[in-house]
């Protein structure tokens, strides 16, 4: 069978593996060959797992052939964004400090994910400990933008972005910490979900701010993210922050929704984030997608969440914080790597210096500031009382909407280097994304044609926590809409 | 608000997040920090005696689970990972400054 005759979509493909019309191993064949093509020149993975992919697909057919049923994902490719725990196999968080260490134990997700039947083609690179918005932060340098090698993916999830672009695999894992998932979904023109903090599990995702991170699918269809939430989502109690699936059952059951439409449903475009500081071809894809909800029914309309505002202050205080006191346990003593020294703290301090790169020191910096004698009432303090705003500013548009829309970036992908010099320039790219962590709510990003430049740009979705389902039906709707993904504005 | 963030202010955060900076590393970081830093300015000037603060999207309060027993990570396996281990511990340099 050729490569042609692979079904791209991760639904398509695990009904033929299940109804043994088709072979694991043809389908995981035909990707990494896909992947041996141009790898060298996108760098999506820090590991691909060849031969244990190979192993794994057999394993399916041969339960298929005994009359089993390997699950949902039966035989579909899935890539792993390289900061989820997987035993016995390296995981880096693309920095040097973790190199080598191999973990003792599985993210429930990569567990979730392999019980469903879906293969693990390898681990994905991203920003060093997820800390940044192109890839560029990787200390095992930057991965490319599969529709244009000049750009950045995005980040930090870029690997596991490019890898779906590029089809190297239908599925893959990110995290979405600030945006980590859907801005580089946006730029390589993907579908990406960040679901409601605590809807999936968070144990073996190395932690950078943990009261932000979500783990979440990538796909090229909003069906297959839909399918990949499904498998992914439900209480696990390795995970104390996890939501009882007695309150999760309607945010579980999205495949279900997808033809529902959105007749009566009340959009919100929200003001703050259509106006400085969007690029005008990213804000016109937007104004579109918005009337094509209305055409499909939908109410439209215009709100403003004011403290929205002050998002990007509050999450650069409160993810540092975090993050300074997360990344505290990278000491040289139990895990990584190790530069010696004639005392344990100058080993601590040898160790950390040669193993964080830039960015990751730039945030523990910030973050031990801010939660320093003199400066926690002023700076992480108010930035908690902030969050109480933007919760409270959500709660009141979710009065008179069901979802709101906005854009995901506020431009297309950009090129390698624009940003880096700059870190508060590169900080600017999670504006729109940002808010929907600090309130813990769902959120997804899906393509809706190109810019000026035939790049893709991406439209996001919000909705209140639990509100996945109304979600996935408004990207439903748009996913139909939209235009070509390379089909620039005029 | 208070004054700028100052080279002296990095270098003491550097000293307890244990960071070692050269000189040059030092400006640099100041410059950035001061930024954003300043960017900041807008959530440290806002009044919000009257707000509570929010630390988590989920109001939780204890999780328990009941108190059985279960198998912990293997002791090998773990060990098998670390820099250096000595009688199935963790070894590290002296803590007390005396002679390991």
């Amino acid at each position: 069978m050729s490569n042609s005759e692979i079904p791209t979509t991760a639904i398509e493909i695990s009904r033929a593996v299940r109804a043994g019309e088709l072979s694991a191993r043809t389908v995981i064949d035909a990707h990494l060959e896909t992947i041996d093509s141009r790898e060298g020149e996108i760098n999506a993975f820090n590991i691909v797992l060849a031969d244990e992919a190979r192993a794994a697909a057999d394993a399916v057919d041969r339960l298929v052939a005994e009359g089993g049923d390997p699950g949902v994902l039966a035989g579909v490719p899935l890539a792993v964004k390289d900061n989820l725990c997987t035993r016995g196999i390296p995981t880096t968080c693309s920095s040097r400090i973790l190199e080598g260490w191999r973990p003792p134990y599985d993210a429930t997700v990569v567990q979730r994910v392999a019980a469903a039947g879906a293969i693990s083609v390898g681990k994905t690179n991203l920003d060093e400990f997820a800390m940044g918005s192109s890839t560029e932060n990787s200390a095992f340098g930057p991965t490319r933008n599969p529709r244009d090698v000049s750009r950045v993916p995005g980040g930090s999830s870029g690997g596991s972005a490019a890898a779906v672009a590029a089809g190297f695999a239908p599925l893959s894992l990110g995290s979405d910490t600030g945006g980590s998932i859907r801005q580089p979904a946006a730029l390589c023109g993907v579908v990406g979900v960040k679901p409601t903090y605590g809807l999936v599990s968070r144990f073996g995702l190395i932690a950078f701010a943990s009261s932000l991170d979500q783990v979440g699918p990538f796909s090229t269809t909003v069906a297959d993210s839909a399918l990949l939430l499904e498998a992914i989502a439900g209480h696990d109690p390795l995970d104390s922050t996890s939501i009882n699936d007695s309150e999760t059952g309607a945010a579980r059951s999205l495949l279900s929704v997808l033809d529902d439409g959105v007749a009566g449903l009340r959009v919100g475009l929200v003001t703050e984030l259509m106006g400085e500081g969007i690029a005008g071809d990213v804000a016109a894809r937007v104004r579109q997608a918005a009337d094509a909800l209305a055409a499909a029914g939908a109410e439209v309309g215009e709100v403003s969440i004011p403290a929205l505002s002050y998002g990007l202050s509050a999450y650069y205080l409160i993810a540092p914080a975090e993050a300074s006191s997360n990344l505290a346990r990278y000491d040289g003593v139990r895990y990584g790597m190790r530069v010696d020294a004639d005392t344990t703290a100058e080993m601590n301090t040898a160790t950390r210096t040669a193993g964080f790169g830039a960015e990751v020191k730039r945030r523990i910096m910030l973050g031990t500031y801010a939660l320093s004698a003199g400066y926690y009432d002023a700076y992480y303090g108010k930035a908690l009382k902030v969050r109480t705003l933007i919760c409270r500013d959500f709660d009141a548009a979710y009065q008179n909407f069901d979802v709101l829309l906005t854009p995901t970036s506020p431009t297309t992908a950009f090129r390698f280097g624009e940003k880096t010099a700059d870190p508060l320039s590169m900080y600017l790219n999670d504006i729109c994304t940002i808010p929907t962590n600090l309130a813990g709510h769902p959120a997804m990003s899906l393509p809706f044609g190109a810019g000026t430049d035939g790049m893709p740009v991406g439209v996001q979705l919000l909705a209140p926590a639990l509100g996945e389902a109304t979600m996935f039906r408004a990207a439903a709707v748009l996913e139909a809409a939209a235009p070509a993904l390379t089909e620039a504005l005029r | 608000m208070s004054e700028r963030l100052s080279r002296d202010d990095v270098a003491k955060v550097a000293l307890l997040a244990r960071l070692e900076l050269t000189d040059a590393e030092l400006d640099t970081y100041t410059d950035q920090l001061a930024a954003i830093i300043d960017h900041a300015a807008d959530v440290a000037a806002l009044d919000l005696a009257d707000v509570p603060p929010t630390a988590h999207p989920l109001p939780i309060e204890n999780v328990l689970r009941p108190d059985v027993i279960a198998p912990s990570l293997d002791r090998d396996e773990v060990l098998s990972q670390a820099p250096s281990v000595e009688d199935r511990r963790f070894r590290v340099p002296a803590i007390l400054g005396e002679e390991p």
